[in-house]
């Protein structure tokens, strides 16, 4: 049975030293593989914690594993009595002093870091163009609002490589929070007046993944976001591009024209703003061409968005979007051809040439 | 002032008896069988949970009832299954270890039992009414207090009625040890399960009228049309998270405290050595029932509270580390130099040590605030608290249950089904959470309903859920050995583990006044010391005489059977206010019966000195 013990242990060591091996899950997204200045203070804070964490179980577990072997009743020695041993001055002194000095060992650099993630002050050379941005989470998507520069999005956060960008969070119902593993830990957004601060240093270019980490309602598991690193040059672009979208521009296509129509005519627009207006009750649409997934979670194609426009509430139980737009007594709001040429005008939004491939 | 007691026979008879009994040994039995079925009810739930998350995108459930399944197994099992189970541990074992003839408050025993029970009911009646409470076992507001349908009522009306019984409970323990122990039995004398009993009915004292306060602030903003927690109203629901946690986080100490005391007492038993450092014990006990009072807000390190709370927060958290390492040294050192014996009990024992261990590394690395930002509400943070209250509290139920199963039914749980029993759900238990570890800091977050394909989850999912139908092996298997053992009935003697503290110096089952005669205590490990220095028996600490006995009552189940009905008035009455005269009658029937137990004289009864040499009453 020990010898089992054994086995089972070692099995369970190799297995998790096979999934360090693997790289740890997706690189977008995991926190074990950090790309930011966030996600890498706090690795190495988690790496010295392993490191302490390991060599008080080696010890532990060495005793351990001696004393169940050797200190087995044996047979035939049912009778044999153990000295009553009351303690030992040397040893309790020596495991409650080790203890404190590891703790101590962690705990300098732990309040350290918690100060430096926590200092949302821009850097006096910086502040004149640090990059503000207002970050409100809603069942179940993400607004963003640049502050300053007039450019509102929602789902698809782009920002640029290199520098600090710095986050005020909200929420608009409920308490969510904004969670980019690989470039930096989460903060919970709150309602009311609580707004929170952080930031967010991407060291590379790339598309991140984002998730709610508050539990918010049934869709909290689909609330899923990118964020987009760019270049500052590109980033620059995206913004100019973004400021200057031309939100009457009438599409190419016959279909995409009257899609344009019907997406006024169905009450889409009522809670969807293109462009920068800060009608917030549902996304902004914008960039929607560009989006690098719909609703967070859709591959972004016309089958899915037209799923989507359909059937919102099979792909996203508990969204607000259900019920508000569109024929709203009958089975799906939008027929299939309406649907089609909303799908068609949505997906030709696409104001900007800086898109997610550029941060590939 | 009656002298008589009849013994009935028959099934309603037996669930008079039951219903009415102050017995703390009966009431152990009435924990048992209720802790043990909510403890089914919560594992069905978490396998329902593990199903939908065995691959990415599943259909299994559907979001709204998932996140009903998660809410009520985290209830459940905080609540109406470990909490319970405990309570079976203490009411079996407290008054024994001490020596005493009952607890100090039996008819309070009772009313405690009831008020869970019917609170536990009550919450799982939402399943049939409509829908069970859907905002996490926290109920985090605003999402709770806008939850729709009567879901999160049903959780605020059910936890207030039980948390009411567990406070009750938690008090009855604390006079009890403060105030009947046998004579000699000083507190630096007391088996350290009776110890941490003691620290643990402290915390529950001081901790559960948090809960209830947040509850009824709760329940004024969901039945009665207040903001406490609005902030569009000019409420703030952070006041929630601070209320809740200055009861939550206590709450898993009040968990893992006794089980401590538990593992203390079994290690020493067959390890056959005095426990290694008894005053240090005794001192980390209460250390770390303080600092569990400090530490409530690193649940809260991404609340933004600010990095001067989140790190003073860090440190207190850590420093809890500490008296748990003493404990941990203090129980391999008890070991070290005896004589083991292998036994179920023990090998619970001895499997939680390093489960244990491994969750308390991951309390630490949680409590590195910054790095919390990273773990914090995610599978880490699942992980985590299941190592610590699977590897310490479930692993201590089972523990304890076989180790006192004797003393409760006077029969033997099966030895090879009990270590059959082990091994999957051991096994299963580390393959299912020591993933999830990963999981979290490969970006799954917690209270996911689904997880997205491609993300890199699938294999730790599947490998979690796997490990899930392992443990739900072990837990099939130990019931079976229950029936299995119940059906045999072989009896054994009273202290079939040869055993070291009081409560086996007498017959299993006791008879029902415990001690024919309050034994003298004469050092630690009372049963022990007689055994190496006198001829193995208690010396009896008076001469035989009387024994009073409390009467039976059937008040206590009148009591929270009544609010168990004003519970639904109040939750219905938000849709037809005519429902208001359910909560009224309600309110009645536990005033009316308040009331009869304060007019009633209630004297109980005596067992004459004749009668107890004859041996009656041992039944
Ligand atoms: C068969 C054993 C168990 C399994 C397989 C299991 C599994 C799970 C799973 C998968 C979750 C959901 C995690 C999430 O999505 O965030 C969960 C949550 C939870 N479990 Fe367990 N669990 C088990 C036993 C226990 C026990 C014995 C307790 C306590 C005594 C417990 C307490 C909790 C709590 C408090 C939550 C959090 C619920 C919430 O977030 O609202 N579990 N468990
Ligand atoms: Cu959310």
């Amino acid at each position: 049975m020990k010898g089992w013990m054994g086995k089972s242990r070692i099995l369970l060591l190799f297995s998790s030293l096979m999934l360090f091996l693997a790289g740890c899950g997706d690189p977008q997204l995991s926190a074990l593989q950090p790309k930011g200045e966030g996600a890498d203070v706090i690795y190495d804070l988690m790496m010295l914690s392993v490191i302490i964490m390991v060599f008080v179980g080696v010890v532990v577990m060495a005793i351990y594993f001696f004393v169940l072997i050797r200190f087995r009743q044996k047979k035939d020695h049912e009778d044999y009595i153990p000295k009553q041993v009351e303690g030992n001055k040397f040893l309790e002194l020596l495991w409650t002093v080790v203890p404190i000095i590891l703790l101590v060992v962690l705990a300098v650099p732990t309040v350290q870091k918690t100060f430096m993630l926590a200092d949302t002050t821009p850097a006096e050379d910086k502040k004149e163009d640090a990059i503000t941005i207002e970050v409100t989470g809603k069942q179940y998507w993400w607004h963003y609002n640049y502050k300053g520069q007039e450019v509102q999005t929602s789902q698809d956060l782009y920002i640029p490589t290199g520098e600090r960008v710095y986050l005020k969070l909200t929420a608009g119902d409920v308490i969510h929070s904004f969670w980019v593993p690989s470039v930096s830990g989460k903060m919970d957004t709150n309602p009311g007046k609580n707004e929170n601060e952080m930031f967010l240093h991407a060291y590379e270019e790339g598309v991140y993944y984002g998730k709610c980490a508050e539990f918010c309602g049934p869709s909290h598991s689909l609330m899923d976001f990118k964020v987009i690193a760019v270049s500052p040059e590109e980033f620059d672009q995206w913004a100019e591009d973004m400021k200057n979208v031309n939100t009457d521009a009438t599409p190419e296509s016959q279909s995409a024209q009257e899609g344009k129509e019907l997406f006024k005519n169905k009450n889409c627009i009522a809670c969807h703003a293109i462009g920068s207006s800060p009608a917030a009750v549902g996304p902004n649409l914008t960039a929607f061409g560009d989006r690098v997934q719909i609703a967070g979670i859709l591959d972004n194609n016309k089958e899915n968005l037209i799923q989507w426009l359909q059937h919102p509430e099979e792909v996203k139980p508990g969204n607000k979007m259900t019920g508000k737009y569109g024929n709203t007594e009958a089975e799906v709001p939008l027929t299939d051809d309406e649907a089609s040429k909303i799908a068609d005008y949505l997906l030709q939004l696409k104001p900007s040439e800086i898109t997610p491939e550029d941060a590939q | 002032m009656s002298t008589a007691y009849a013994q009935k026979n028959g099934f309603f008879a037996g669930l008079w008896d039951y219903l009415t009994t102050v017995d703390h040994k009966k009431i152990a039995i009435l924990y048992l069988i209720a802790g043990g079925f909510f403890f089914l009810v919560g594992g069905i739930e978490a396998m329902l949970i593990r199903i939908q998350l065995i691959q990415p995108d599943n259909e299994f459930v559907s979001a709204g009832l998932y996140n009903q399944l998660l809410t009520m197994h985290g209830t459940t099992m905080i609540f109406l299954a470990a909490m319970p189970l405990i309570f079976t541990l203490m009411n079996i074992a407290v008054p024994l270890q001490i020596g005493a003839r009952d607890v100090a408050f039996p008819f309070l025993n009772s009313l405690g039992f009831w008020l869970f029970f019917f609170g536990g009911v009550l919450l799982n009646c939402s399943w049939f009414m409509g829908g069970a409470p859907d905002a996490g076992w926290t109920a985090y507001a605003p999402l709770s207090t806008t939850s729709p349908g009567h879901g999160v009522d049903f959780y605020v009306m059910g936890l207030q009625i039980s948390g009411a019984g567990t406070l009750i409970g938690g008090i009855n323990f604390l006079v009890t040890i403060i105030n009947m122990r046998a004579p000699g039995m000083t507190y630096m004398r007391m088996p350290l399960f009776t110890w941490s009993s003691l620290v643990t009915s402290v915390l529950i004292l001081f901790a559960f009228p948090a809960l209830t306060v947040g509850l009824f602030l709760m329940m004024f903003d969901r039945l009665f049309g207040a903001n406490f927690f609005d902030p569009s109203m000019g409420g703030n629901h952070v006041i929630w998270e601070h209320l809740f946690w200055i009861f939550g986080h206590p709450e898993v100490y009040i968990l893992v405290l006794p089980l401590f005391g538990l593992f203390s007492d079994i290690i020493s038993t067959f390890s056959k050595k005095r426990l290694f450092g008894y005053s240090a014990m005794v001192f980390a006990t209460v250390l770390i029932g303080f600092l569990g009072f400090m530490v409530w807000a690193h649940h809260m390190f991404t609340t933004g509270l600010g990095p001067v709370a989140n790190s003073i927060f860090a440190i207190a958290t850590m420093a809890i580390a500490v008296p748990t390492g003493i404990k941990i040294f203090n129980w391999l050192f008890t070991m070290w130099g005896g004589s083991i014996r292998m036994t179920v009990p023990m090998l619970w024992t001895v499997a939680f040590i390093p489960s244990f261990t491994l969750g308390g590394f991951g309390g630490v690395m949680l409590a590195a605030a910054a790095a919390d930002y990273q773990y914090h509400d995610t599978y880490f943070v699942v992980a985590h608290f299941h190592y610590v209250i699977v590897g310490g509290v479930v692993f201590g139920l089972f523990a304890g249950l076989t180790y006192w199963w004797p003393k409760m039914f006077g029969t033997m749980l099966n030895e090879k089904m009990g270590k059959l029993a082990f091994w999957p759900f051991f096994v299963g238990f580390h393959l299912t959470f020591f993933i999830q570890h990963f999981l979290g800091l490969m970006g799954m977050p917690r209270r996911y309903w689904k997880f997205q394909p491609d993300q890199g989850l699938e294999i730790g999912n599947l490998v979690s859920t796997l490990g899930a139908f392992l443990m739900a092996i072990g837990t099939i298997i130990f019931l079976i050995n229950v029936v299995m053992t119940t059906m045999k009935g072989e009896k054994v003697s009273g202290d079939p583990w040869d055993a070291r503290t009081l409560e086996w110096s007498i017959p299993s089952p006791p008879p029902f006044y415990n001690f024919t005669q309050t034994p003298l205590v004469r050092g630690l490990d009372a049963l022990w010391v007689e055994k190496r220095h006198g001829n193995g028996k208690m010396t009896p600490a008076e001469p035989l005489g009387d024994i009073h006995m409390p009467n039976n009552s059937f008040i206590p189940f009148m009591m929270s059977l009544g609010l168990f009905i004003a519970g639904f008035g109040f939750i219905y009455q938000v849709d037809d206010s005519s429902f208001l005269i359910l909560a009224i009658a309600g309110m009645a029937i536990t005033l009316l019966s308040m009331f009869v137990r304060s007019v009633k004289d209630d004297l109980g009864y005596h067992i004459h000195k004749e009668d107890l040499e004859k041996g009656a009453g041992s039944e």
